[in-house]
């Protein structure tokens, strides 16, 4: 009996090592080794010779990686924009109680279904310069127009922007029509019995109250940003040149191409920085909503 | 409710063409004013917006070569033919092989399907066992895991492809399925506990009087109450494997490549002459199954979103 009962209390920890080990092994343990490895001089592969912080030293002084920070942020502020805007426009203009709202949401979210991939090739096509819609305008009579921005050297990140702001500006959507919805109708009513105008509500009253949903879209905007790799592969693969490289790209084609394993790990352990500072804040709000 | 006795009696909330009596005439439409034809103009120009890659794609992949370098990309096919989609599923170069992109398709089912079953299978009782277990230190665990979650793969990659080298599975099946364990196990943990912490504790309490155990509990009780929960968690994990390219690129091996990598082969390392019509019949064929999904489940794939989008 007793045996029995010191048996089943073992069970929930026996089920649960399988999360035990992926938390061990699979994040903490691999992080880690990143950060030993990023303080070796290991090339093709890891090796114990410590070398303290110089290959940070040589990241930060690599053009291709600071380039591809520059890209980043560049890249993000534009992408974490453009998406907050249009996903809470489409939310407020649906809310306005519009016929064919199913199909709309439909519409408006079927490119997050798509994969980086496929979004980036077919924005590819569709901006490739002599064919897509470059040529497609100057055929209706505006011979002077060129859209080059794929093979433009500073306008490829833009590229880049706009398609995957066309996959995950619908998410946004979704989330803030679902908050919308949430918003209290007594504020509707007050704000109408004291006549003020609904784009001021929208903005004055309705907006700062959707701020946890605010913070829910800026931290997955954002750690997307940080990811931000396919949509770079299959658009532009980096280029021309390195215009559009990334650290993501720079990462991984340090670790699988270019065997420089120390460099790339710096890479990814300077990568973990701004998800750590993001996290930082949503953990403590998490942990004082808990203590509360 | 009658709507337009309000709207006359606010002229100027209709001139702002914004809803205020909102919840009371949800059920009713608004007579067009110049602001309604203005909210509509607007929604239906960000339709066109979002529609025009998913046009330009299929009538791309309906025309000839030809065609393509005669007419705009808008213009529709005068021609139309499935010759590209042919190509694109038994023909086209993905690398070494021309086999088409049906190698890529069968192996993206054959890394999705154990994929998608195990990390719900871990991610239930994982839930299961946080909800209503409460092991020690099990939530500090949970909270490493979520965080986890937004790490981006890149940290913990080359570690990973040392252990599975040293495994000895390296670029094989169970690789690329273990990784997406392990990647995808933050999310489905986390939708599993959320969905059981709605239960009533009573309830398994009640098991527990009768005296059935943590296994007993998750098989008779948990699981046979969770099927909205596992759709969800299904809608997720395939959209997400089947999308996947950078694990896929790296854990797979040769001769598992998914359908995403091998679509990227086809476009971007050819060399020659590019068939924009066969390049756009693969894309719209790799995105296929995730679309397809999307389309069929409705309603279930936005709130998968938004289950998954609530984080903690």
């Amino acid at each position: 009996m007793i045996l029995g009962r010191q048996l089943r209390s073992i069970t929930p920890y026996t089920a649960l090592l399988p999360m035990f080990v992926t938390v061990l092994v699979g994040y903490i343990g691999s992080a880690l080794w990143t950060l030993g490895m990023s303080m070796t001089a290991s090339r093709t592969f890891p090796s114990s010779h410590f070398i303290g912080l110089a290959q940070y030293q040589r990241l930060f002084d690599n053009e291709r990686w600071m380039l591809s920070l520059n890209n980043l942020a560049v890249y993000g502020i534009l992408f974490v924009i453009a998406c907050l805007v249009i996903g809470f426009l489409l939310a407020v203009f649906i809310d306005q109680n519009v016929t064919g709202e199913g199909v709309l949401r439909t519409v408006f979210l079927y490119p997050y279904a798509m994969s980086f991939v496929a979004t980036g090739l077919v924005w590819q096509w569709l901006l490739q310069p002599g064919d897509g819609i470059d040529s497609a305008v100057r055929a209706l009579g505006f011979h002077d127009f060129r859209l080059d921005w794929l093979v433009n050297q500073d306008m490829a990140i833009y590229t880049v922007v706009i398609a995957t702001v066309w996959q995950a500006s619908g998410l946004v959507m979704a989330l803030m029509l679902a908050g919308l919805r949430g918003v209290d109708p007594e504020i509707w009513k007050a704000a109408r019995l004291d006549g003020i105008p609904a784009w001021r509500v929208y903005l004055q009253i309705v907006l700062p109250m959707l701020w946890p949903t605010i913070a829910t879209v800026l931290l997955l905007l954002a750690t997307a940003v940080v990811k931000l790799y396919d949509a770079v592969v299959a658009m532009t693969q980096g280029g021309p040149g390195t215009a559009s490289e990334v650290p993501a790209k720079f990462i991984m084609d340090h670790l699988f191409l270019r065997s420089n394993v120390g460099l790339a790990s710096a890479g990814a352990v300077v990568l973990l920085v701004p998800v750590l500072a993001l996290l930082a804040p949503y953990a403590y709000a998490r942990s004082r909503k808990e203590a509360a | 409710m009658n709507f337009h006795s309000i709207a006359q009696r606010l002229p100027a909330d209709v001139a702002g063409g914004e809803n205020v009596e909102r919840s009371a005439v949800r059920t009713r439409r608004r007579r067009l004013t110049p602001a309604r034809i203005g909210i509509y103009a607007f929604l239906f120009g960000a339709a066109l917006f979002f529609l025009l890659p998913l046009y330009v794609m299929i009538v791309t992949s309906l025309k000839s070569m030809d065609e393509i370098r005669a007419g705009g990309i808008f213009a529709l096919p005068l021609a139309a033919t499935l010759e590209p989609w042919r190509q694109a599923w038994s023909t086209v170069c993905t690398g070494a092989a021309c086999e088409g992109l049906r190698t890529g398709f069968w192996n993206s089912v054959a890394i999705t399907v154990p994929s998608t079953l195990l990390p719900i299978l871990i991610g239930a009782i994982n839930g299961y066992a946080l909800s209503f277990w409460r092991p020690r230190f099990a939530n500090l665990l949970f909270g490493v895991l979520m965080a986890g979650a937004f790490v981006p793969v890149q940290v913990m990659i080359y570690p990973l492809v040392r252990v599975m080298a040293l495994a000895g599975v390296f670029g094989s099946l169970p690789a690329i399925v273990l990784v997406h364990l392990v990647f995808g196990m933050p999310m489905m943990t986390l939708l599993f506990r959320n969905y059981y912490c709605s239960v009533p504790q009573e309830l398994f309490h009640a098991a527990r009087v009768d005296g059935a155990g943590f296994w007993r509990i998750f098989l008779r009780v948990m699981l046979p109450m969770s099927l909205p929960i596992i759709v969800v968690a299904a809608i997720i994990q395939v959209t997400g494997v089947w999308n996947d390219y950078i694990l896929g690129l790296v854990f797979a091996g040769r001769e598992n490549l998914p359908m995403t990598v091998q679509l990227n082969n086809v476009i971007n390392t050819t060399t020659g002459t590019r068939l924009y019509n066969v390049n756009m019949a693969a894309t719209i064929l790799t995105a296929l199954v995730p679309l397809a999904l999307y389309f069929g489940s409705g309603r279930w794939f936005v709130r998968g979103i938004a289950a998954g989008a609530v984080k903690g």
